[in-house]
Formats: C-alpha cells, structure tokens, sequence
C-alpha cells in the first residue's frame, strides 16, 4: 500500500465510535431489538426514528448500558460491552464518554442548576469545585441560561430544564451525546429553543444519536436517518433519500403517518 | 350518694412539679431508642431493597418479627426474659432504649424502603449515565430526596414512639407515667394527676409536630 491511497483513507478507516454487531434483546417474550448492526463514526449525527415501541429508545439505551441486551456485541469508544450487563469496569468508563439528554429531562430536583452541572465533574472526574463551577457557567452561557444558574430545577420552564440537563451532560465532555425524545415533554413553543441548542452542537461537530419525532429537525440536522419498525432496522441513508424517496413500503407508510399533521 | 366530681385544680397544678422529673426518662428513652431504631432502620431498608435474596430475606423477618408482636411482650421479654439468657440483670433504661430501638427500627425500615423506592428511577438513570458509581449515585442523588420523603412518616413513627414508653412505667423506669402513679398512691388524686401527664405528652408531641412543619417547609425549598 502506497502513501497517497494511505493518505486518502483516513476519514474512511475512522474507527466507528459505536459498533453494535447481531445485537438482541428481549423484554420477558418480547423480542425487542432483532440483530441490530449499527456503526456510528465520530462526528457523525444520526438520527432515530420509529412509531411508539418500535424499539428506538431501547436502541438507545444499549449504548449506555442502560438496558441489557441478551445476544451480540457492543464496542462503544473502544470498550466492550457483553450481553446480560457483563464487562462492569467498560461500562462505568463507557458512561463517562457518553452523555444522555432524557424526554422527561430528570433533573436532580434537590441540587441547584449548577450543582446539577458540576456534580459528575466533581465527584467522578475529580475536578476541583472552583474548576467545575466555571466550567458550569461557561455551559450554561452556552445553552442560554447562566443567570439561572441559582435556581432549583423546579423553578424553571420546561425548555430551560432540559436546557440544563444538555448542560450536565456536557460537563463530563462526552466524546457522544444520546438524546431520548428530547422534545417530546415540552411545551410546543419550548421546542425551538432545545432544538436550536441540539443544532449549535451538530455543528460544533459532536457525534449525536437522537431519538426524535421532529422530522424537520431530523431532515435539516442528521447525516443519516434510521428507520426501526418493530425492532429491526428497516431502512437507512442520507435524510433527503430516506425522506424522499423512502424504499420500503413501511418507511413509506410511516412516513406518511407522522407528516400528514 | 354524692356522684358530683369536681375536677380539683390546685391538686393538677401540684402534681406538676412531681411530674417534671419524668420528662428526661421520656425523652431519653425515646429519643435514644429512636436514634438507634434509625440506624435500625436504614441497615434493614436498604437490605429490604437489596439485589442480594438473603439479605432481603433476613429484612423481611425482622420487620415482621418486630413488628407483628405487642411493643409491651418485648420490653418485657427484654427486661425479664433475656437476663435468664444473659446470665445478669438488664437495668430498665436499657431495656426501654432497645425496646423502642428494635420496635421502631422495624417501622423505620419500612419507612426507608418507601422513602428510597418513592424516587423515580430516571433519577438514577441520568446519574449513572454521568458516569457516576451505582454508590455514587445513591449517595448524592437517590437519599438525600428519599431523606426529604421520609421526614413526615419520620415524625410519626417519633410520636408512636414517644407514646409507646408511657408502657415502661411496667418495668419500673422513672418516666412521665410512673412519675404519676407514684404520686397518685400518696394523694389519690388520679384524675388530675392523669390528666396532666397527658398534657405533658401532649407538650412533647406537639413540640416535635412543629419542629418537624419546619424542617419539611426547609427540606421541600427546592422541589
């Protein structure tokens, strides 16, 4: 192999961020998630979609080990996850590259905005306090929300919580962020501002895995749009394909479902 | 006959200062029963909820144990039934503490159980995907909103509790109740006596609700 073709292959050979292989997982008899084969390159945004129970969240989850699955591999910046939840040390490691934005924001209701943020910094990558606490503030200047940065969960609107919770997710400085239905708890006119921080970050070049129904978001934001349909993934490519000229009936289908409104 | 009864004041009023000397009994009793039934308490919750079969086990029949049986049988199979297993006596304030201690350690395990499990498990979820430990997680996020969930039923179980040693006047410790039955075999005066023994539980208990209004009005500032 010459040194222009080496050259050239970088970008190509970027090892995966995430590689589920024959990945499946059972909820009792429900057969979840069907030999799912997923590669995620660094810096790419994906997004996830699916009708309720089509297994999208549970996709999701795996990654972070927040579900088990029972059969296949898991490689997850460059640690290994087993089936049944083996491989602890990988997953502790695993959580701290990977962040995750929840649909119901799950704030600490007992700590402050800031604390909220500097928590994980602070007691699990040992940042001194005054170190986090800037960093926090930086955060949350970032998402638009720094004069908050007193107030207690429940004092703010829907829109500046999951705001927050993009926030502590960042501190740890995840090399991936998760987002589970981001916006499928809020108020439609707070919908905006959660997704208008989801894009500065797209374009800040994180790598992204986003369950969502906001087709517009995911249209004008993914590199890549997956279509799960009980569990197995249906379809996948570039939005403007996968969108507009869907190959399987049932992506056509369910497209037509969740445009019509 | 005369059936008129006149509830004689002045003899209420002169109980009182032969009653005051049982107050600290109460309290002690109480209060140290309770710190340890706490403690108590904590260790067999969160055994109650542990992943580990044995351990849950082992919770569940000290809970049912304690408190499936009088709170009067135990302080009596304490005080007059384990010095025959000891080999030597059990002073009565010993054996009142741990009374309250075991009995209310069973409820407060109860307590801690439904405080930890009231809490919603996206909360442990979001700290665990910050890569903070399964301990860290119950450290910093899960107890310190169960401990805020557990103050009102806390402070039940502390009046329960507080009530309950009115029974160890049967075992001959000085508290509030022995105090007046003392009194009441020199001057006869039963009604008043009574009466203001339990205006004097009444004083604690009503003391211990306010207290405890305050720390839940504290504890709820940031939900």
């Amino acid at each position: 192999m010459n040194a222009t073709t080496q050259s050239a292959q970088p970008a190509q050979n970027a090892r995966p961020i995430v590689r589920m292989d024959k990945l499946n997982k059972h909820f009792g008899s429900l057969h979840v998630l069907k030999d799912i084969n997923l590669e995620i390159t660094q810096g790419e945004v994906v997004v996830v979609i699916g009708a309720s129970g089509s297994g999208k969240s549970t996709l999701i989850r795996c990654i972070n080990g927040l579900e088990e699955f029972q059969q296949g591999t898991l490689d997850v910046a460059g640690k290994t996850l087993l089936p049944h939840g083996k491989g602890g040390q990988a997953l502790q490691k695993i959580r701290t590259e990977v962040g995750m934005v929840f649909q119901q924001f799950n704030l600490f209701p007992h700590l402050s905005v800031r604390d909220n943020v500097t928590l994980a910094p602070v007691s699990v990558r040992g940042l001194g306090r005054e170190q986090a606490r800037d960093s926090a503030i930086r955060l949350l200047t970032r998402v638009g929300i720094e004069d908050q940065a007193d107030k207690y969960p429940a004092q703010l609107s829907g829109g500046q919580q999951q705001r927050v919770a993009l926030a502590r997710a960042l501190a740890m400085e995840p090399r991936l962020m998760l987002f589970d239905e981001p916006t499928s708890a809020l108020d439609p006119e707070m919908i905006g501002e959660v997704l208008d921080a989801m894009r500065e970050l797209a374009r800040e070049g994180m790598t992204m895995v986003i369950v969502t129904h906001e087709m517009g978001f995911a249209r004008e934001v993914a590199d890549r749009v997956i279509y799960i349909h009980q569990g197995e993934i249906t379809e996948q490519g570039p939005p403007e394909q996968l969108f507009d000229a869907p190959q399987h009936a049932r992506t056509r289908s369910f497209l037509a479902r969740v445009l019509k409104h | 006959m005369d059936v008129t009864f006149n509830f004689d004041w002045a003899a209420a009023l002169a109980s009182i200062p032969h009653l005051l000397p049982g107050i600290p009994w109460t309290l002690l009793i109480s209060f140290g029963g309770l710190a340890v039934g706490f403690v108590i308490g904590i260790v067999f919750g969160l055994m109650r909820i542990s992943p580990l079969r044995w351990m849950r086990w082992l919770a569940v029949v000290y809970i049912e144990v304690f408190r499936g049986t009088p709170i009067l049988v135990q302080v009596l199979f304490i005080f007059y039934g384990l010095p025959q297993l000891l080999g030597g006596p059990i002073d009565a304030l010993t054996a009142g503490i741990a009374a309250i201690a075991v009995n209310s350690g069973a409820y407060i395990s109860e307590i801690v159980r439904g405080g930890v499990q009231s809490i919603a498990r996206g909360q442990r979820e979001a700290a665990l995907s910050l890569g903070l430990s399964s301990r860290q997680a119950f450290r910093y996020v899960i107890w310190p909103q169960a401990l805020r969930r557990m103050i009102p039923p806390l402070g039940n179980q502390a009046i329960i509790s507080i009530k309950d040693t009115s029974l160890f006047s049967v075992i001959g410790v000085g508290e509030l109740v022995r105090q007046g039955q003392i009194y009441i075999a020199t001057t006869f005066t039963a009604m008043e006596v009574y009466f203001m023994v339990a205006l004097l539980y009444l004083a604690i208990t009503w003391t211990l609700s306010i207290v405890l209004a305050q720390l839940e009005r504290r504890g709820l500032a940031g939900e």
